[in-house]
């Protein structure tokens, strides 16, 4: 099937004016009547619930945390884009939206971006008035800095805690609608199910995570905002609770899952340090603005000690690939030239998958306190890690599965192909292509919360009645005992691996088969190894304790058995598509120099992949990508 | 209302209370320090105290209204504050509270029942009346006399030097809580009144035992 | 490394409670103090036994999930550190380790080291925002803030709500969260127009939820894992006053 992303036609200038002009509007009496269930708190769902509550629609919030501050958004450090050209520097939306473009190597729709290009600078300024602490120069005016690779200075900033204070000024309007009454919020609870009636999303099925109740809850509409799924990786820098769980619930219901084989693969994390690691932590890429990144030229020189290494023995691989962009170069670029010279077996540190990333020259031009003043925090924390200091020997890093550019598949409205379920933030597939850049993840989150859902959400509720169908419909029923049979079918198979155990298994095979550079050979391998595991989960699993506790086994066992279905869906897109592009890297498709070569002839669409059942080919549908203002071009930065 | 019954506002009354106690317990020790000058410097002193008629009872009645609330919302707070944290951790290791910040409700109580002995003892006549004696007209006693007959036997001695500790340990956190509390201290005065609290202590247990410890060692005497 | 456990295992709010001893036999000293309870967690899940639950979610020290008290002072008390940060380097082998849940009557036992703070959500929703509407705001730059006012709204508003505040506190007093949400508020221009609402609002739905009195025991900036200053509680006394005055 094509798929339609019922993007606006005519000039994108006015592409999202128009829109909002052309869109619905519920009447402000009949707001309170419908019921609108928000899953997910992080800057898409908290900033959705506490915008849609403000509009006087009756929400209700849920978070598998135990408050809403919570969310994985919380752990952004970098910063967030808006295209406000305060610092003059030739920034404009039109230019925010062709880098986004660019950066996404070609793979996003166009109105989408230039949506979020054109109301990234409300975000600034509704942040600013909830009270976030943005960084402020000494005339009292917002400081700005160039991030992840952009030639101008267009991102904010709160210290490095730039997504902590986003989501607690997200966090805070939604204490403010839950004061008002208009949110009710409900903590601790995992969505287990999408319920639909007639094709409709019209609730969903949750489980208390403290009294391991399954509960119904019925809505005219309901809002995904869960997040995104590199966590089928076992090892990466999202939050141990993300999952792909709930989207992969609405999956299983029939909505498309666009891109999974998109995923982005960050460069700067701390290396792991052995077989205990349960996750890696992300450095923010700003330390690129100072670090130079380098291996020894010899093999023989990685077990020495940096500082015995000649400046003549060491490659600054990046500078030398990329003479224009050097340190600088997009995420996708730089993790994947890391990835070449440890398998070129010159990587350093433990297992020898590590790079360093050098402050030693910026130290010296710069002196160390003006280091410490911008990376002081990064590195403290790096200390706390690895027990190293990173003024006196360089960092070493090596990249880490960090966000995932593919989704579930939504139109212009941000709604899903199943009427009723809208998807924002990380769990939609809409903005950013096949690689996100720098400082635009917050971005997306808080424009489809605040600018995006309330206006596009009418245009869905005024074509149902509200109430219509509520929680004693049978279909809520049907739902809740699929969820029980599943958790009781989890707890009855008492076998001998633990769900951490498989975690790590499907992690592995993911990460070696279908990781940074993905070959046709072992992505088919993957598809072997995957349904295999999945098997053996389901015959010997052991999951100690009852549903009806706080059982951490129990959640565990849960997201793990959706992602080892999510998993073989992301490896089929993998194989599928036959380009390298962005975060997707095929090896059969490069240049002669190793750069990522797209085939906009034969790929230039968006892949939504409709799941039939369990070890059933899924179906392909297509949306084309048409690029009306921004050219085709391959991208480059050397 | 909001004053007497939240947190912070009990917390304000405490502190203003303390501040007018411990501005009293300062003035009340700088007059004691004239028994090391001689009986008539302290009976100058006494006969000046005296001649302010009604205002001494002015002067008592605010005194014992800061005593009683500082009391009475002091153990209400302590008993909230109980009630806060029911049961504690087995394992229970402070970082940074002292002794004295952890006892005030025990300091606190000793320093009400010694206020109590202090006024039979030295005003109302009550405990030791064979200390008096009169001195001209118009009433007044000859304060020499009553202090030094009043430090002859060894358990007031006891009483005032152990009720001094207890001061000290009450004085060396609310000093500077109550800077704290009236919104006065901010990251680097804070350290710098903690020290100063402690030693405003110090200096108000020595100041004070100095007088029975100089009796009993003969230092002075009739 | 070998270390002996002691961890608090409690099913629910009526159970009573108690400690019990576990062996950690292979503790790595890169692992982090999670790392290392996942794998006494993994020994008994592996021997169908009751796993030992506790919050965790970021695992990079800023989400504030994670919330234990070790050998007696919450997250351990390893300066600005959370336990999800704290790593096992810092023990010895053969070390005793005592972990328990933070502790308050504000704070009830869901299970073993999981405690209920909806408590803190209250001191939220009763007024730490300012009551800014989605869209309709003035530019970012309209109203100039300076760079000191901004870098003392941030100080404040690096809380992370994780609650060791109130574990550490002798009163269990939710003073420093408050003060840091109301300091953080308070010196902005967009933040000072309901400073006196709520300072009032906020400490009274501290007292509310079962929190105690602040006493100055300055505990809580001590075991803080984001070195959240005292200073930010003689602010919010400052503001209250105002507001009674």
């Amino acid at each position: 099937m094509i798929l339609d992303g019922k993007c606006p036609t005519g000039p994108i200038e006015t592409s999202w004016d128009r829109h909002r002009f052309e869109s619905k509007l519920v009447n402000p009496s009949n707001k309170r009547k419908y019921k609108v269930l928000c899953v997910g708190t992080g800057l898409a769902g908290g900033a959705a619930a506490a915008s849609l509550g403000e509009l006087g629609y009756n929400v209700h919030a849920f978070c598998y945390q135990d408050s809403a501050r919570r969310a994985h958004s919380i752990a952004a450090q970098g910063g967030i884009n808006a295209a406000k050209n305060y610092p003059n520097d030739g920034d404009s939306i039109y230019r925010l939206f062709y880098d986004t473009i660019k950066g996404g190597d070609f793979r996003a729709r166009e109105a989408d971006v230039w949506r979020l290009s054109q109301v990234s600078n409300n975000i600034i300024d509704q942040c600013v008035a909830q009270g976030v602490p943005f960084a402020r120069d000494y005339a009292g005016y917002l400081d700005n800095r160039s991030f992840g690779g952009a030639q101008v200075s267009r991102t904010f900033f709160a210290r490095g805690q730039t997504g902590q204070q986003l989501l607690l000024g997200a966090y805070s309007a939604l204490s403010r609608q839950v004061k008002a009454g208009t949110v009710t919020l409900h903590e601790r609870r995992e969505m287990l199910d999408l319920v639909m009636v007639d094709g409709v999303a019209k609730g969903i099925t949750c489980r208390n995570m403290v009294t391991g109740e399954i509960e119904s809850h019925w809505g005219d509409a309901v809002i995904l905002a869960t997040g995104g799924y590199v966590n089928v990786f076992y090892l990466s820098t999202n939050a141990m609770g993300c999952s792909v769980t709930a989207a992969w619930k609405a999956a299983r219901k029939g909505a498309y899952m666009a891109n999974p084989c998109y995923t982005q693969i960050h460069p700067t994390c701390i290396p792991q340090s052995g077989e205990h690691q349960s996750k890696l932590t992300l450095m923010s890429e700003s330390l690129r603005n100072d670090g130079r990144c380098w291996v020894p030229k010899k093999a023989e020189d990685c077990e020495k000690p940096a500082a015995d290494i000649a400046e003549n023995d060491r490659d600054y691989y990046l500078e030398r690939k990329y003479p224009s962009f050097g340190n600088l170069a997009p995420r996708d670029i730089a993790s994947r030239a890391a990835k070449e010279q440890c398998d070129d077996e010159r990587g350093v540190g433990p297992g020898k998958r590590g790079v360093y990333l050098d402050f030693a020259d910026s130290i010296k031009r710069l002196g160390e306190d003006t280091i410490a003043g911008r990376y002081g925090n990064l590195f403290e924390m790096y200390e706390k890690i690895t027990d190293e200091d990173g003024y006196k020997q360089p960092m070493r890093i090596y990249p880490a599965p960090h966000y995932a550019m593919g989704g579930l598949w939504v139109d212009y409205n941000c709604m899903s192909n199943v009427p009723g379920l809208f998807v924002l933030g990380e769990a939609n597939f809409s903005v950013h292509g096949a690689n996100r850049l720098g400082a635009s993840a917050l971005m997306q989150g808080l424009a489809d919360g605040y600018f995006v859902i309330p206006y596009t959400i009418a245009n869905y509720l005024v074509t149902v009645k509200p109430g219509e169908v509520k929680d004693d419909h049978a279909a809520f029923k049907e739902s809740a005992d699929e969820v029980k049979a599943d958790i009781d079918k989890l707890l009855s198979i008492n076998g001998t691996k633990t769900p951490s155990e498989f975690h790590r298994e499907l992690g592995t095979i993911m990460w070696e088969k279908v990781g940074m550079a993905r070959s046709e050979e072992s992505l088919k391998e993957a598809l072997e190894l995957i349904p295999a595991l999945r098997e053996e989960f389901w015959k010997n699993v052991k999951v100690v304790g009852t549903n009806e506790q706080f059982n951490q086994e129990l959640e565990n066992a849960g997201r793990l058995a959706d992602f080892f279905e999510f998993a073989e869906i992301l490896t089929k897109d993998a194989l599928n598509r036959e380009e390298s592009c962005g975060g997707h890297f095929r090896t059969e498709h490069q240049t002669d120099d190793g750069e990522a070569m797209r085939n906009d002839e034969d790929f230039c669409y968006v892949a939504a992949w409709e799941f039939k059942g369990t070890g059933v080919e899924p179906e392909l549908h297509k949306e084309p990508l048409k690029f009306d203002n921004v050219k085709l071009a391959v991208r480059s930065y050397k | 209302m909001q004053l007497t019954q939240s947190s912070v506002g009990r917390k304000i009354i405490m502190a203003v209370t303390g501040l007018v106690l411990i501005s009293f317990v300062c003035v009340h020790l700088l007059g004691n320090s004239s028994m090391f000058f001689g009986a008539d410097a302290i009976n100058a002193y006494a006969q000046k105290l005296h001649s302010l008629g009604p205002f001494v009872w002015v002067f008592r009645l605010v005194m014992l209204a800061a005593f009683a609330i500082h009391l009475v919302f002091g153990i209400q707070l302590t008993l909230e504050n109980r009630a806060a944290t029911p049961e504690t951790n087995v394992q229970v290791k402070r970082l940074k509270t002292g002794f004295g910040a952890e006892t005030m409700i025990v300091s606190g109580g000793v320093l009400f029942f010694f206020v109590v002995y202090h006024i039979l003892h030295f005003t109302a006549r009550v405990t030791n009346p064979e200390i008096y004696v009169p001195l001209g007209d118009a009433g007044m006693v000859d304060v020499y006399f009553m202090v030094v007959n009043g430090f002859r036997s060894a358990l007031p001695v006891i009483v005032y030097v152990a009720g001094m500790i207890f001061l000290f340990l009450h004085v060396s956190h609310g000093f500077q809580s109550l800077f704290q509390t009236l919104g006065l201290s901010n990251d680097k005065s804070l350290p710098v009144m903690g020290t100063f609290g402690k030693l405003v202590g110090f200096v108000l247990l020595l100041g004070y035992i100095a007088i029975p410890l100089s009796i009993v060692f003969g230092y002075i005497k009739l | 490394m070998k270390l002996k456990l002691h961890v608090w295992r409690q099913n629910g709010q009526n159970d009573k409670g108690k400690l019990e001893t576990y062996d950690a036999p292979n503790v790595s000293p890169d692992q982090s103090f999670l790392e290392m309870l996942d794998d006494v967690n993994l020994d008994l899940a592996r021997t169908g036994r009751d796993i030992i639950a506790f919050d965790h979610d970021c695992r990079e020290g800023i989400c504030g999930m994670c919330s234990q008290v070790i050998n007696g002072v919450p997250h351990g008390g390893q300066d600005r550190t959370t336990v999800c940060q704290l790593h096992m380097r810092k023990f010895k082998d053969g070390d005793e380790i005592f972990i328990e849940p933070w502790k308050a009557r504000a704070f009830p036992v869901i299970k073993d080291l999981v405690v209920d703070r909806n408590g803190l959500e209250k001191i939220m929703q009763a007024g730490g925002y300012t009551s800014c509407h989605t869209g309709g705001v003035p530019d970012g730059n309209a109203l100039p803030i300076g760079n000191p006012v901004a870098e003392y709204s941030m100080d404040a508003a690096e809380c992370i709500g994780c609650g060791a505040c109130v574990a550490s506190c002798p009163n269990s007093s939710a003073m420093l969260y408050t003060g840091a949400k109301v300091a953080q508020l308070a010196v902005l221009p967009q933040g000072k127009v309901e400073a006196q609402q709520r300072v009032l609002a906020m400490t009274e739905a501290a007292k509310e939820n079962g929190f105690g009195n602040c006493s100055n025991h300055y505990e809580c900036q001590a075991s803080c894992p984001k070195g959240i200053n005292v200073k930010f509680i003689a602010k919010l006394n400052r503001e209250y006053m105002k507001a009674l005055l």
